[in-house]
């Protein structure tokens, strides 16, 4: 039986061509790229050849993309960076109530340190209201961060609408773009942003590797003490294999843009229409429209979302679920609180997403596995019992 | 993450269903908090003669309600009751640690379904227990009627009034 991936928002496997230009950096290219000699140098090149191909990716000047290890840190320095440099002029952030973790509880560090956080709402798609954006600006705003794409629920955030607003009102604006850089166009300049995170494992690059975009003139710290890597920003050796992969995984996403948008879109449409037609009491979760190409997530009425996901693997067939059984905190997803989804729905949500190497056939593999199991989970819910008396 | 047993429980439950004419009848949990069972039971000659569940809820809860109904049936009805969530946990040859609360709910819904049964036979209604839920944000325990989180002060989704 062959194995489907639809966990794509989770990471996405890592292309052969990038596998391949990063093993010689592991091998005859181990230099240091601090080092003065031949290896350093040859190390550091490469670093900046990766940086000149992250830039181009998301339409920066080289000197604006600062690489980092992974997603959190890059919003982790986003916010504490910015806060920390900018705590003189005022101490509030603004941030949507269904970030990331590492916006979260990096707003919640910031909150513990005395600085006021503003977590706006979003509506029952998950967007966030830019009019609420202008509404919460006050003079002591230093910062908002909302994010581009939701890896939960597929939504995309206006963010050049919002930016708009921070650029009148003269605040600097962050926005995570893990989940969507490599997936839909993402241009700093149409977006209006002054940093934006991404990350290389959500385009087919290895884990390890993520970046932090810095608007040249914009002042901040960084979170690490040390050496001058990365002009500063991030001391530590860089990981160059990874970073060498990122940039070719770049080049890739740059490249092949188009092609990933109408392929995965092809195999979302056909999910989406499909499946509440073979499974009665499931919700479509998100923005009808403006959501991740690829991107399904639904909640099936009645049932958990964990015991889905075991027989789903069961059958092969690898996906996600924003119920609490599935985080280590049990806690159910903040995300689908934010939305108005009741938790007892929310603990049957299903996550969808695809990837390069899906196809038609593995939407099928979804829609012939998927109605049985929920099927089979119902008829032991005494959920579904009631629900269906009432009926 | 789960043991062997767990997962053959899981994918083969024994005993699931309703006993529409049950001489016992307990529920536990409820699908805000993320697991809910209900046990059915029959007794005859004091022993339990049948025992049907349903359940929602993850792998661990479906597994630690199956273990349970093979536990109690053909016991008699004093030595059903004496069975606990940890013996049904041992029985499963462990559970994750993070589901030991959650989900071990199991041997709690069928020691009602006890006390119903019991409760009946003697004629007096079943005293009602005061149900506990947990804050979904905060994971704070809240009177089941409270309608805001005394932990973190976060509305309560309260899917379980509506079933009345």
């Amino acid at each position: 039986m062959s194995v489907v991936y639809l966990d794509h928002v989770a990471g996405t496997p890592l292309l052969p061509k990038v596998y391949e230009a990063m093993v010689p950096y592991f091998k005859e290219l181990s230099g240091n790229p601090s080092s003065i000699h031949d290896a350093g140098e040859k190390a550091r090149e490469a670093i900046e050849e990766a940086r000149g191909k992250v830039s181009k990716l998301i339409g920066s000047q080289d000197e604006e993309v600062f690489f980092m290890s992974c997603g959190t840190e890059a919003n982790n320095l986003a916010l504490k960076g910015i806060a920390a440099a900018h705590q003189s002029r005022g101490r509030e952030i603004i941030i949507s109530s269904i970030e990331h973790f590492s916006i979260m509880h990096a707003a919640n560090a910031l909150e513990r340190a005395g600085f006021h956080i503003n977590r706006l709402p979003v509506d029952q798609y998950g967007l966030v209201d830019p009019e609420a954006v202008e509404k919460a600006i006050t003079s002591q705003t230093i910062l908002v961060s909302i994010m581009h794409a939701n890896p939960e629920v597929g939504t995309i955030e206006p963010i050049a609408e919002i930016s708009k607003i921070t650029r009148a009102r003269n605040v600097l604006f962050h926005t995570d773009a893990v989940d969507s850089v490599g997936t839909i166009p993402v241009n700093i300049n149409e977006l209006g942003v002054d940093l934006l995170s991404l990350s290389a494992s959500q385009f087919y690059g290895p884990k390890g590797a993520a970046a932090l975009y810095v608007r040249k003139g914009v002042r901040i710290l960084p979170l690490l003490d040390g050496g001058i890597q990365e002009r500063g920003l991030r001391a530590g050796t860089e990981n160059v294999p990874a970073i060498v992969g990122m940039g070719v995984a770049a080049d890739l996403a740059r490249e092949e843009l188009p092609q990933r948008m109408s392929h995965l879109k092809r195999l979302q449409e056909r999910l989406t229409e499909e499946l509440p037609k073979r499974i009665p009491y499931l919700r479509l979760l998100g923005h009808p429209t403006q959501r991740l190409p690829g991107h399904v997530s639904v909640a099936v009425e009645f049932i958990e979302g964990e015991a889905m996901l075991l027989f789903m693997d069961m059958e092969g067939i690898q996906i996600s679920s924003g119920s609490a059984c599935i985080s280590r905190s049990l806690k159910v997803s903040h995300v689908m609180l934010a939305m108005g989804v009741d938790a007892a729905t929310a603990q049957g949500s299903l996550l969808f997403s695809f990837g390069m190497q899906n196809n038609r056939g593995d939407v099928d593999r979804v829609l012939e596995a998927l109605p049985p199991v929920v099927e089979r989970l119902r008829n032991m819910s005494p959920v579904y019992r009631k629900a269906m008396a009432k009926k | 993450m789960y043991s062997e047993k767990v997962m053959e429980h899981f994918k083969n439950p024994r005993n699931v269903g309703v006993i529409e004419d049950a001489d016992g009848v307990g529920e536990v949990g409820n699908p805000v908090c993320g697991d809910m069972m209900t046990f059915y039971i029959k007794v005859k000659d004091n022993v339990i003669d049948d025992v049907k569940f349903q359940t929602f809820g993850c792998g661990a809860a479906i597994a630690v309600s199956s273990m349970v109904s093979e536990m109690a049936k053909g016991k008699a009805v004093e030595e059903a009751a004496k069975i606990t969530n940890q013996m049904v946990a041992e029985a499963l040859e462990g559970l994750p640690k993070q589901k030991m609360h959650c989900s071990n709910l199991g041997a709690d819904a069928l020691r009602k379904a006890i006390q119903d049964y019991q409760a009946k036979k003697s004629g007096v209604a079943a005293k009602r227990e005061v149900k506990k839920c947990y804050c979904p944000v905060c994971d704070m325990e809240n009177p089941m009627e409270a309608e805001f989180c005394t932990g973190c002060g976060k509305e309560l989704p309260h899917e379980h009034e509506k079933e009345g």
